[in-house]
């Protein structure tokens, strides 16, 4: 999915955000690094540390951290609603920082959609209102725009609500109306800060489902806070995990499952059931010249959880193979019970 | 652990303080009743002469300023209106601009207008028009209150008194929300703004409405237009504060989708910002129109003209029927204004459906239809278009014989109770309060301030009250404290038991917090009216006037912080076995009490502000001054004593505010 030959969407470098500081006054050391011991007798703090990233077209870059760890105000920093204090975004290939308020507004209306964790519906606009509400701000005509919003609507399967106001949705509902009103413009790039962290958890687990469904109808570029591990790792093609506003690890989800970089993403990984991150290919083994294997094939992008079943029940190693059927390696049932059943040592060729 | 510690450490001082400061006004009192303080800590080198205060009267000859507060004020503000040239730019604003709006509407309204040639609108057209609006913003219901009062109006002949008033509304209530918006958002715009502009308003809104009247009287002369302004400016200050608490209340989150929707500043002030806070920007629509309903009868003290001249007039010469019939009409309006503009607030708007033109707009079609086809039926049969006036249609009589009545049958026992009041509880707290060394009142207040809220609550407090000792007013100040505390203190050991009462059950707290806001929407000024005719004019009627106007906040605020409590802390002592008596002491009453205290503290406000009307039927405190000075128009001297007032009230306000932040954080409450 990723296309990272091409240029990143969104791209940016050594980015900081310190609150009680203003732009001038941050001082760096020699090595490019901030100065910290400036930042304590300022009484300032620290949100977003040094954060470089770059998101690829059709990309869901998933931004993981607790609360605190600066994850917000670095999607903030993306969007530019908040100005970040030093570093670098680039927008396709222009600079955010240096967009005047004119250009900015002119990117937001065409080019970018957010979704909030508490919906931030407008309370005296009716569904369709609000979700039209870019389109208005665009100066568009009002029977375009309710034909615009109408289509919205049917696509987040709102149908027949569109007069409610969002005091009489379930959160769910108006969490549809929030993603509707981001997707008004067609923006190319969708930011999503914790938008299913407010909502119960079955209502969420459907939530994930239908974005996952719009998404691979869309395919945006897409950066997703989250503070659910899980949820990172259900949706995401990469993760950043945060910490104290430094980006500890980012990643594929199996790469940070597997190769955790600090202790801090070791804590998060440790519980991960794997069999539901790592996929087959990425614990198989080369295939040993005239070794015997089983009939049926696994795909390379399997998950081990999902084919665990059938492995196990072979007598002998099973063949994985690529998007073109073309043999890659072979699955050994040892591995597969390592990734069951963690903790137990179990001995390798039996 | 720790903190917890501290907090209780510090609490225990306070008690510790609270004693110490009750040791000190001990001291000071013993060593006057003992001849032994000295004279300058005991009265402010004044002229007083303490033995006119015991037959009941201040004389005029008493008042000196210790420094010339007044004479100073009259002087800035001279040289204002005068040498400035300030004055040709208010004249201006009054004659060539503000008199123009108004003609506009008293053309429309009352008729007589040169350009348009139709006379004054047939009541039957008004009524068709507000029927058909009361039932396309809310239902019939709102119909039937809304045409009920324009009945009301063309029935008892009150027509043109009403049209003139709600002339006078059209033109204050609009630039009033207009000032209040704009100086609110700028506010939010700019912190120095709102820096210099909240202790401004805070002195505005507790300052007494005659003492407006003052210096709108020296800057823009005598009349109906005067009395607009005053209106105005009166009435605009809660727009302001209501406008600013609405901008701030906005969810960031709601900022940041307005401006990632492509919102430009004009944008996202005019479409999200302003809709967003809506609830409090409506809550002070509501507040704009209740005060301008208030001023009313205030601002016919300085020739606004309607419904309030003629309740003045009725009033000076004591026809309270009359009075009641007219206050009703007062208060009809109030309530008919508010439900309607709340309605029309509230109103959804239909995109979707697409209905041909005559449907979607058939309410307004409806009602230019019937408009048009009253106004010519009533071409033809008068009695569509005026009812007339010697008919004498009226219900005053009906009060005269309850009035009647009640002297006859209660009157004996009234008096009693009159008397009683007064010789027995009245004026020995009076004489204690002026019995007072001011030294020992300026320790109280500033030890009060400095244990609640530290050196700067000290510091302002005792500046409040320094400045109403070197004014030179001291002695009525005092005697203004003296009806306030008391009314107060009677407004508490009714009002919150009324109001624990009240929060019993649901459908009783509805039915109270109806009744508060109903009667808080009626102007001050209508609660004279029962008090005169049960008490007559004295000091006693004054009293009783002020504790029924402020007594409802106290009830409200009960009501409301007992209703507040979260369920979980009523299951949770349910679930550790807590009968009725012990759920109210241990669990509702002390969650409660902040927001109860903020009750008290509105109900010293309103005490405050309804101590200096009811002046108007007899007291001697700083209230029989500022109607006095309002009859001399002495600027200098009005707004000194207005200032007083103020500095008084905002004193209390300071405390008790301070005191309920104070319980709510160690609460938890935010």
């Amino acid at each position: 999915m990723n296309s990272a030959s091409s240029q990143p969407v969104i791209r940016c470098q050594s980015l900081y955000k310190v609150f009680g500081l203003s732009p001038g006054q941050l001082q760096f050391d020699n090595i490019g690094l901030i100065d910290r011991s400036f930042l304590d007798r300022k009484d300032a703090v620290i949100a977003v540390d040094n954060v470089s990233l770059d998101v690829g077209a059709g990309e869901l870059l998933v931004v993981m951290g607790l609360s605190g760890s600066g994850k917000s105000t670095l999607v903030r920093c993306l969007s530019r609603l908040i100005e970040p204090t030093s570093g670098k975004v680039e927008i396709e290939g222009s600079d955010l920082l240096a967009m005047s308020e004119k250009k900015l507004i002119e990117l937001r209306r065409n080019k970018m959609g957010m979704v909030f964790q508490n919906f931030a519906l407008l309370p005296h606009r009716t569904v369709l209102e609000n979700i039209a509400f870019p389109l208005q701000m665009r100066g568009m005509k009002r029977a375009k725009y309710v034909e615009n919003a109408m289509k919205m609507i049917a696509l987040v399967g709102l149908d027949g609500k569109e007069n409610s106001f969002p005091r009489e949705l379930s959160g769910g509902q108006q969490q549809r109306v929030g993603i509707a009103r981001s997707l008004a413009v067609e923006p190319d790039i969708w930011f999503l800060d914790e938008p299913f962290s407010a909502l119960d958890p079955l209502i969420r687990k459907e939530m994930q489902d239908e974005f996952m469904r719009l998404q691979s109808i869309l395919k945006k570029t897409i950066v997703f806070i989250t503070h659910d591990f899980d949820e990172a790792l259900r949706l995401a093609d990469r993760i950043a995990i945060m910490y104290h506003g430094n980006i500890e690890q980012i990643g594929s989800p199996e790469d940070i499952v597997l190769n955790p970089a600090t202790d801090y993403v070791r804590k998060f990984t440790g519980d991960v059931p794997r069999e539901k991150v790592l996929t087959a290919g990425s614990v198989m083994d080369d295939r040993k010249p005239e070794e015997e294997l089983a009939s049926r094939s696994v795909r390379i992008n399997d998950r081990v959880g999902a084919i665990a079943e059938y492995v196990l029940g072979q007598p002998i190693p099973v063949p994985v193979v690529d998007m073109h059927d073309q043999l890659v390696g072979v699955l050994h049932q040892t591995k597969v019970l390592q990734i069951l059943f963690p903790d137990k040592d179990i001995q390798t060729d039996s | 652990m720790k903190e917890l510690l501290n907090k209780g450490l510090s609490r225990q001082r306070r008690t510790q303080g609270i004693l110490v400061l009750v040791a000190l006004v001990a001291v000071l009192l013993l060593s006057k009743y003992f001849n032994l303080l000295p004279e300058f800590l005991d009265e402010l080198p004044l002229h007083t002469e303490k033995s006119s205060i015991d037959v009941g009267y201040l004389e005029e000859a008493s008042y000196d300023e210790l420094v010339p507060v007044g004479t100073i004020l009259d002087s800035a503000f001279y040289f204002l209106r005068d040498d400035l040239g300030v004055g040709i730019v208010t004249r201006f604003l009054s004659y060539d601009i503000l008199k123009k709006l108004i003609n506009i509407f008293d053309n429309i309204l009352l008729g007589g207008g040169k350009g348009f040639g139709f006379g004054s609108p047939p009541w039957t057209t008004l009524l068709v028009i507000v029927l058909i609006l009361g039932y396309a913003l809310k239902g019939w219901r709102l119909a039937l209150l809304s045409g009920g009062a324009v009945c009301y109006f063309a029935i008892f002949g009150l027509w043109q008194y009403a049209m003139e008033t709600l002339s006078l509304l059209a033109a204050a209530v609009p630039v009033s929300i207009l000032i209040g918006l704009v100086l609110g958002i700028l506010c939010y715009r700019k912190k120095s703004v709102e820096t210099m502009l909240m202790p401004i308003l805070s002195v505005a809104q507790t300052m007494p409405h005659f003492a407006y009247l003052i210096p709108v009287v020296v800057f823009f002369g005598v009349g109906h237009q005067t009395g607009v302004i005053a209106t105005i400016i009166f009435a605009a200050p809660p727009m302001v504060r209501l406008t600013l608490l609405g901008l701030q209340k906005v969810p960031p989150e709601i900022l940041d989708a307005g401006r990632m929707s492509g919102c430009s500043k004009r944008q996202l002030l005019f479409r999200v910002q302003l809709p967003s806070a809506r609830n409090e920007i409506m809550l002070g629509i509501n507040q704009v129109i209740m005060q301008c309903l208030a001023m009313v009868v205030i601002a016919a003290f300085i020739g606004a003209n309607g419904l309030g001249q003629r309740f003045l007039h009725k009033l000076i010469s004591l026809k309270l029927g009359e009075c009641v019939e007219i206050g009703f009409a007062i208060v009809l309006l109030a309530i008919v204004l508010d439900r309607l503009s709340r309605a029309w607030a509230e109103k959804k708007r239909d995109y979707t459906a697409n209905l041909p033109f005559y449907r979607r707009y058939k309410y307004p079609i409806l009602m230019v239809v019937l408009a048009v086809i009253t106004y010519i039926l009533s071409g033809y049969f008068p009695i569509l278009d005026k009812i007339p006036r010697d008919l004498d249609i009226t219900y005053a009589k009906g009060w005269w014989y309850l009035t009647d009545w009640v002297v006859i049958n209660w009157g004996s026992s009234l008096k009693g109770l009159r008397y009683f009041v007064i010789v027995d509880i009245l004026t020995p707290l009076r004489d204690a309060l002026l019995y007072m060394p001011y030294s020992s009142v300026l320790l109280l207040v500033g030890g009060l301030g400095l244990l609640l809220g530290g050196y700067y609550s000290a510091l302002l407090t005792l500046g409040f009250l320094v400045f109403i000792a070197l004014s030179g007013w001291w002695d009525r100040a005092m005697i203004t404290a003296y009806m306030v505390l008391f009314a107060t203190f009677i407004c508490i050991i009714v009002g919150i038991p009324l109001g624990i009462w009240s929060a019993m059950n649901e459908r009783r707290a509805r039915a109270a917090l109806f009744w508060c806001d109903t009667f808080q929407t009626f102007p001050s000024f209508i609660y004279i009216l029962p008090v005169i005719m049960l008490f007559q004019v004295n000091d006693f009627a004054a009293i009783m006037a002020v504790i029924v106007y402020a007594i409802i906040p106290s009830v409200r605020y009960t009501i409301e912080g007992l209703r507040n409590i979260p369920p979980e802390l009523h299951e949770a002592v349910t679930m550790a076995g807590c009968n009725k008596r012990q759920r109210l002491f241990q669990l509702q009453l002390p969650v409660a009490l902040p927001h109860i205290m903020l009750g008290v503290n509105q109900t010293i406000m309103f005490a405050f502000s309804m101590v200096i009307i009811a002046a108007f039927v007899g007291t001697i405190d700083l209230g029989q001054s500022i109607f006095k000075a309002l009859s001399e128009t002495a600027i200098g001297k009005g707004v000194t004593l207005g200032l007083c007032v103020s500095f008084l009230a905002l004193t209390v306000d300071h405390l008790i505010t301070r005191w309920a932040r104070e319980q709510r954080r160690l609460l938890g409450q935010g």
